[in-house]
Formats: structure tokens, C-alpha cells, sequence
């Protein structure tokens, strides 16, 4: 089932834009983000306290036991760069000194504090009163707190996650995770939430991220059916946003994903396509696999030069950001800190570069794609070094087509829509040939 | 015969100059068997290298003679040029010397390439080097002599034999040795930079990305020696720090126009590998418990490395200044280096508290217009000397 809703219209666009169309489970994660913008405005009043954390290798369960309200700055800088919020921000930020060549999520965070911390959804967002530092594959989340830190002077809390260099999650990586979060982070949170650990909370908390796990993974890859009932990128990010944020853990994302699950399978039993923002898609001519993440600011925009040429994103690196789960990973209540920490040290930005290019070949295959697309994001580094190589890798090893395109994060100066629009329509012409050709050799 | 200066100088710009290390090849060539293990910056624990009998080579990109033609198919244009470089050096064969390459944790980009070096170059020992962002002994401490000690495992492997701990500590005793001809040598500078200017002190450091360590260390004293023996003019110039430059490096152009401009460079960050360590590892008991202690506790700040309290951001920079009598800060930061970039404001207000004043620019390692830069440099000199006397 689907519900027109009124999307807020681009500030640049002087066209209206005609209400955008969800499903249920979309509309449901909506509220439940705006939501948790609300339960952090009001933390403090209520006595709360506020942690700020990172998306990838959160550790969300171990924090809501000392009953912190959550706040994910990437999460607030991507709302903000969907809302149309996000440039004046980087700007502003640029202004007090932030260099051009910088992450714009680091600048947009920056500049909402300068602009008098209001969130996304207008109501204030509160100062932290505990900056943990989980700092799962990319560098510059580390600067990032350290910033905060400096303007807030609250206290941080890091978890230092070591790369898997190896392409191996070692025993000494482990146990190095495991003793910085009993030794380092508990204390910290007991510290500053005034609440003592309580480990079969956790167990608790930790078995309801498994059973939202086990139905976000067949929600992910129901996606190998044809036509795909979702987008695995563009749709993919409103199924991602419950359990990769605040919410994993909680009863409300245990049902948000049993409700999508059904959702989903309905929509695979009537054999339809994925929803997009202008209704169902009517056909599939491309199936796609995306690595990188994707642009904020142009969302909408972004996703019609797909859906327009009847192309389907079947899977996407960006929805392993927060937890790759659909090669077997569940949180598990029996070993929850060791869990933890094997979740933090398998985030997607934490994997190498072999390991990404067998996971982009192994999903090019799996789904039936017909190609790989980067998508090649300005801002981020941990995503983009090296991009071009795993291009070349995975079309040697597939011989599939791939292509690459360029933008950015949350900075609108960085979404040349004519760019990326022409290089889409070369690639799909690209992909036609090759079928074409090998319709011929078959012939 | 003692050498002079210039003989001194010529020796360091041809190793300098030299894109094909010919001196690790030399030396490999010298006795059948020798082997040698390339590293980027910020740091390994070259110790352990030396302690294998191996040539610990430092890998500090193309500089600007080198042409990137390869290696610019691998990197988008808002990368910055160090990977490239070394890209480049590796697929045209000029690393063929290197038996293995160690890819230190210090940014996504560095991070990132140790993966495309495992694709590239697969008949090569190829390992990141991850330092523990926890400073405790009981949990980063136990992590890093973890990693340490596969790193010797490693390098024992490809050796042929392991890696004793008393080869070890013999290695720290050498090392040591080099760190405090490498202090001496900072500290002769600070104290009269009119004698050892950084365009030569920088040469004489990059001498020991190359040279055995044993050599470096004579040349390191050899040059401070040659220098002081001859008297040069004293100029009314601007005392400064400079910081940012810690991976990716200028071009000597750049550090010689800063000089040109009314600068005295009383203290930077290249090439902190050699003094990472504050002062001397301790050369007796566990020898990877030793450099683990001293990368803990006595190391430099430096943006790769987590600041665990906010009082601590830019400490080592304010002390610098202070001990070296700077009297300004020039930020001087790779284009697209985040580490360096991301930093700069937190130091900048540093030394905003303590009213030192700044100057800030961007660099690549094959910048070639350097009027802007001397101007720059100039400028900021000439309000120094302004302001002081004020």
C-alpha cells in the first residue's frame, strides 16, 4: 500500500513538485526519525542525557541501557542536506575557517551549531553530554568529535576499531574492541548517565536487533527477485535509517521491519516493482548494483534519472554502512560485548579493498545485475580512494559494464545534474549494446 | 678528511633526487640476500625492519620531477597527489627494490591504498600498520604489541629466519642513536638557523628515508659538524614553526621560498618517523613492550593520532613554539590531506588563545608556482617583525 505525502520542494526548483509517494514502512520510519528529533529536544528537560555517536559501528543497545537519548550527526547532516538545509551550513562553516577540501557532514554539523543548533526538523538539537567516539573506517570521524569537543568541551569517549587491513577480523582486533568497551566505554557511560550496567538488558536489547536483523536482510534481498519489489539504494536508505540510527534494539524496529518484511512480500507475491517517489515502477530494464553513498541534497532528483529510464538499484554498498548483515552477522545476546565488537570491526568502510570488490562481484552475481555504478562522493574518502581500481577489478572479474559518477554528500555546489544525468544515459545505452552483442554471440 | 657542507649537501640532493632508488638497490646489491621493506609516513616501528637485517626504506611520494600518468587513472581529482605518486612509483617498476611495503595508519586514503597495493602488486608482502588510538598499556598497549609482533613474525618470514629479541634491542640501541643525532640536529637549528637552514636540513633527513640508519646517523653529525664549522650571515628573519607537512611533502622549492621570504623554520613535522619517539626506547627487557611504551606515552602529536583530552589539542605545537622561540605558525597542509586540514582550526584557535600569531596555505607535492607562497610567506614575516617591534 502507498500514501501520496507533500515532500518539501527544492529551494532551487521553481517548478512545483508534485507529492511524492511512500509505502508504509517509509512513512512509519519517517515518523519515527522525526521522532527521536523530538525525544532530543526535550532529553535535557526530562532529565535525560544526550550521546552523540556515529552511524557506522554504533553501538546503540549498550548505549540505551544507560538511557541516553541518541543523536547520529550524520543523521543530522543528511536531513539537513534533504531538507535543502545543508549548503548555507557548509558555507557558514567554511567562514569560520573549515577548509573547502573537508567532509561536508563534518562542515554541515558545523555550521548547524553555528546557526544556533536547530535540527533538522526545527526544534533545537541538544549539546551532548557525551561524545562517544566509535570510530568504525573512516578517519575523520576522529577529527570530527575532537571539533565538537573543542566547541562543547564535553566529555568523549573513544572506541578505537581497527581496520581489517587483512581483509580478516583477527583475534588481538577483537579482544582490543571487547576491553576498550568494558574497560573504557561502560565506565564512561555509567559515568556520566548515572546508571549502572546491566548486562541482561543488553541480552534483551540485543535480541530484538537480531529478529529486526534476520527481516531487514530478506527485505534487503528480496531484491534478487525480478522485477525487484525495492530499490536497494534509494529505497534502501528509509529501510536502513531505523536500525542503522537510534532505533536498533528497540520493539518499535522490531516491528518497523516486520511490518516492512510483510510489506515486501506482498509486493514480491503481486509481483510489483519498487515504489518511487511518482508511484510504482512500471518496468524494469536495468538492475543495478551502487557502491558509494548518495547524494542528500538532490534526492528526489537523483532518483528519477533511475526510475525514469526504468532503472532498479537491486543492491548497494551504502546499505552496509551501518552493519553488514546479509552475509550471516546477527547481534547475538549470548556473547553481547564480543557481538559488539564484531559488529563494529565488520561496518562496510571497515572492510579493504579486495574485500569490497568480492562483495560488489558476489552481490553483481547474486542479483543478476547488469552492471555496477559508483557513485563517487567528494566528501568521503574512506568510500572513494580507490573507487576506480575496484571499477576496473569488478568489470575484469564480471565483465559486466560499470560506470562512475560524481557528487557529493550534503554540499549542493558538488550535484551537476546534466553530468551525472548524461553519463546515466550513456551507461544504460551501454548496457543495451552489451546485451545486444550478447544476444548475438548466443544467436 | 672531514666533508664539507656542500659535498655534504650534493650527496643528500642526488639521494633526493634519485626516483629510482639506486642507493637501495646499491645496497641490496652488495651482499646476495638483502632484502628491503618500503614504509609511507607517519610511522612504523623501523626497528623491527633493521632488527631482520632488512633496509627500511621511507616511501614519501614523487615529489615534483616525477610525471603521474598512471597513477592519476586511479584517483578521482579531489584526492590528494601522495597516493598518486606512489602509484605512479610502483607501476613504473622504480619500487621493484622493495620486498614489501607498510602502509601506516594515518587517513582513509593511505588506509585505502594498502588494499590496491594487495591488488597490484600481489607478488609483494604488503601490510596496513594499524597504532592503537587507546594509550593505555593494558588495551592499546596489548594491541599494538600484538600487532607488532605479526609484523616481526612477518618480516622474519621473508628474512628467513626470526627476529631475536636481542637483534631487536640491538636495532632500538641503533635507532636511539639516530634519534638523538636527529634532536641534535633540530636543536643546532632552532638554536642558529642561519647555520642550517631547512632546505638542507630537510635533505639530510630525507638522506635517511633511504640510507642504513648507521650511515644516516654519521651523515645526520657530519652535517651538523660541516655547518658549524663555517660561519654564515645572520639575518633579521621571522622565527616560525611549521606544521601540516607530515605526510605528503613540499617541494623543496616551497621550503626554500619560505626561507627566501624572512623565515627561519625553527621546527616542523616532516618526516616524524625519526622522532615520533621523543627519546630513547628502553634498550633492555621486552623490546616491543619498550616501543610500545614509548609510542604510548613519550610520542608526538600529531593529527593522526586521537587527542585524549581537549586540553591536550595542540600542546606539543604551543611547546614547540614556545621552546624554539617561534615567533609564528605557519600551517602549511596538502590539498584534500583531511588529517591536516580537519586540525588546522582546533590549532589555529590554540594559538589564538595564546595570541601566536598564523599563516595558512595549501600545497601539493608538485606545486610549482611559488610567488604566491613567497608573498605569502613574506607578508606574514614582515608582520611579524612589525608587530614585535610594536
Amino acid at each position: 500500500m502507498t500514501t501520496p505525502i507533500q515532500m518539501t520542494p527544492p529551494q532551487a526548483s521553481k517548478k512545483p513538485v508534485p507529492p511524492a509517494q511512500k509505502e508504509d514502512a517509509m512513512l512509519l520510519q519517517k515518523e519515527m526519525i522525526n521522532r527521536n528529533y523530538h525525544e532530543l529536544a526535550t532529553a535535557h528537560d526530562r532529565g535525560k542525557k544526550v550521546a552523540a555517536t556515529f552511524v557506522p559501528g554504533n553501538l546503540n543497545e549498550l548505549v540505551m541501557c544507560f538511557d541516553f537519548a541518541r543523536s547520529l550527526p550524520e543523521t543530522n547532516a543528511l536531513q539537513n542536506g534533504m531538507r535543502k538545509k545543508s549548503g548555507k551550513m557548509i558555507m557558514d562553516a567554511e567562514r569560520d575557517g573549515h577548509s573547502e577540501d573537508v567532509c561536508t557532514y563534518v562542515k554541515a554539523d558545523l555550521g548547524m551549531m553555528l546557526g544556533g543548533e536547530v535540527g533538522p526538523t526545527g526544534e533545537p538539537l541538544p549539546r551532548p553530554d557525551l561524545l562517544l567516539l566509535s570510530y568504525t573506517g573512516c578517519f575523520t570521524f576522529m577529527k570530527w568529535f575532537e571539533l565538537i569537543r573543542q566547541k562543547y568541551n564535553c566529555e568523549t569517549t573513544m572506541l578505537h576499531v581497527p581496520y581489517q587491513g587483512d581483509g580478516k577480523i583477527s583475534q588481538n582486533m577483537r579482544d582490543y574492541v571487547v576491553k576498550q568497551i568494558k574497560e573504557n566505554v561502560i565506565p564512561s557511560l555509567e559515568r556520566v548517565s548515572g546508571v549502572k550496567f546491566d548486562i541482561d538488558r543488553l541480552r534483551q536489547y540485543m535480541k530484538e536487533s537480531a529478529k529486526a536483523e534476520d527481516d531487514l536482510v530478506q527485505v534487503l534481498q528480496s531484491a534478487k527477485k525480478r522485477p525487484s519489489p525495492i530499490d536497494g539504494y534509494f529505497g534502501a536508505v528509509y529501510y536502513i535509517g531505523p536500525i542503522f540510527t537510534a532505533f536498533r534494539g528497540t520493539t518499535e524496529a522490531t516491528q518497523y521491519y516486520d511490518v516492512l518484511r510483510r510489506e515486501i512480500e506482498q509486493r514480491v507475491r503481486e509481483g510489483k516493482g519498487p515504489i518511487t517517489p511518482e508511484g510504482e515502477m512500471a518496468e524494469e530494464k536495468y538492475r543495478l548494483v551502487v557502491e558509494g553513498p548518495p547524494n542528500w541534497t538532490h534526492f528526489r532528483e537523483f532518483w528519477k534519472m533511475f526510475y525514469d529510464e526504468g532503472a532498479v538499484v537491486v543492491t548497494s554498498t551504502y546499505a552496509k554502512v551501518g552493519g553488514v548483515y546479509d552475509f550471516g552477522f546477527r547481534h547475538d545476546p549470548d556473547h553481547p560485548i564480543e557481538s559488539l565488537a564484531e559488529y563494529c570491526l565488520g561496518c562496510y568502510t571497515n572492510l579493504n579493498l579486495p574485500q569490497r570488490i568480492d562483495m560488489i562481484c558476489k552481490y553483481i552475481d547474486e542479483y543478476q545485475a547488469d552492471g555496477l555504478l559508483i557513485n563517487s562522493i567528494k566528501s568521503c574518502n574512506s568510500f572513494s580512494a580507490g573507487q576506480l581500481l575496484i571499477l576496473r577489478e569488478v568489470e575484469k572479474r564480471t565483465g559486466k559494464p560499470a560506470a562512475f559518477i560524481e557528487s557529493d554528500l550534503v554540499d549542493p555546489r558538488y550535484f551537476s545534474p546534466a553530468n551525472i544525468k548524461n553519463r546515466l544515459e550513456s551507461y544504460f545505452q551501454m548496457i543495451k549494446q552489451k546485451r545486444t552483442v550478447a544476444a548475438g554471440a548466443v544467436h | 678528511m672531514s666533508q664539507t657542507v656542500q659535498q655534504i649537501m650534493e650527496r643528500c640532493q642526488a639521494l633526493f633526487d634519485d626516483l629510482n632508488f639506486t642507493s637501495v638497490k646499491e645496497w641490496k646489491a652488495a651482499v646476495p640476500g638483502r632484502k628491503a621493506i618500503g614504509f609511507m609516513p607517519v610511522y612504523v616501528p623501523r626497528e623491527i625492519i633493521h632488527a631482520a637485517g632488512m633496509l627500511p626504506v621511507g616511501i614519501m611520494g614523487g615529489g615534483d620531477q616525477l610525471e603521474v600518468i598512471q597513477g592519476d587513472a586511479y584517483y578521482q581529482s579531489y584526492i590528494c597527489r601522495i597516493p598518486r605518486s606512489t602509484l605512479e612509483l610502483g607501476l613504473t617498476g622504480r619500487l621493484d627494490c622493495l620486498d614489501g611495503m607498510l602502509f601506516p595508519s594515518i587517513c582513509d586514503v593511505i588506509r585505502n591504498l594498502s588494499g590496491m597495493w594487495q591488488i597490484l602488486f600481489k607478488d609483494k608482502y604488503v601490510r596496513y600498520f594499524d597504532v592503537p588510538q587507546n594509550y593505555q598499556d593494558g588495551v592499546g598497549g596489548e594491541y599494538y604489541i600484538h600487532e607488532m609482533q605479526v609484523l616481526r613474525d612477518d618480516i622474519g618470514r621473508i628474512a628467513g629466519k626470526p627476529i631475536t629479541d636481542d637483534a631487536l634491542r640491538a636495532s632500538i640501541a641503533v635507532y636511539n642513536e639516530n634519534r638523538r643525532a636527529v634532536q641534535e640536529l633540530y636543536k643546532y637549528r632552532a638554536t642558529k638557523p642561519w647555520q642550517a637552514p631547512t632546505s638542507e636540513v630537510y635533505l639530510v633527513l630525507r638522506a635517511g628515508m633511504v640510507l642504513p640508519v648507521e650511515e644516516h646517523t654519521q651523515l645526520v653529525r657530519d652535517y651538523i659538524a660541516a655547518t658549524d664549522a663555517v660561519a654564515r650571515p645572520m639575518r633579521d628573519n621571522a622565527r616560525i614553526v611549521l606544521t601540516g607537512a607530515f605526510c605528503e611533502q613540499p617541494p623543496l622549492g616551497l621550503i626554500k621560498s619560505i626561507e627566501m621570504a624572512g623565515c627561519y623554520i625553527v621546527d616542523d613535522d616532516f618526516m616524524l618517523v625519526m622522532r615520533m619517539l621523543f627519546d630513547d626506547v628502553v634498550e633492555t627487557g621486552d623490546p616491543l613492550d619498550e616501543l610500545s611504551k614509548s609510542f604510548l606515552h613519550r610520542s608526538m602529536q600529531t593529527s593522526s593520532k586521537y587527542d585524549e583530552f581537549k586540553k591536550d589539542k595542540g600542546k606539543y605545537l604551543l611547546d614547540s613554539t614556545k621552546l624554539n622561540a617561534g615567533e609564528g605558525v605557519i600551517f602549511a597542509a596538502p590539498s584534500f590531506c583531511d588529517p591536516a586540514l580537519l586540525e588546522r582550526p582546533m590549532l589555529q584557535a590554540v594559538l589564538n588563545e595564546h595570541k601566536i600569531p598564523y599563516t595558512a596555505f595549501k600545497y601539493a607535492e608538485n606545486t610549482g608556482q611559488m610567488a604566491p607562497i613567497r608573498e605569502q610567506a613574506g607578508t606574514f614575516a614582515d608582520s611579524i617583525k612589525l608587530w614585535s617591534a610594536a
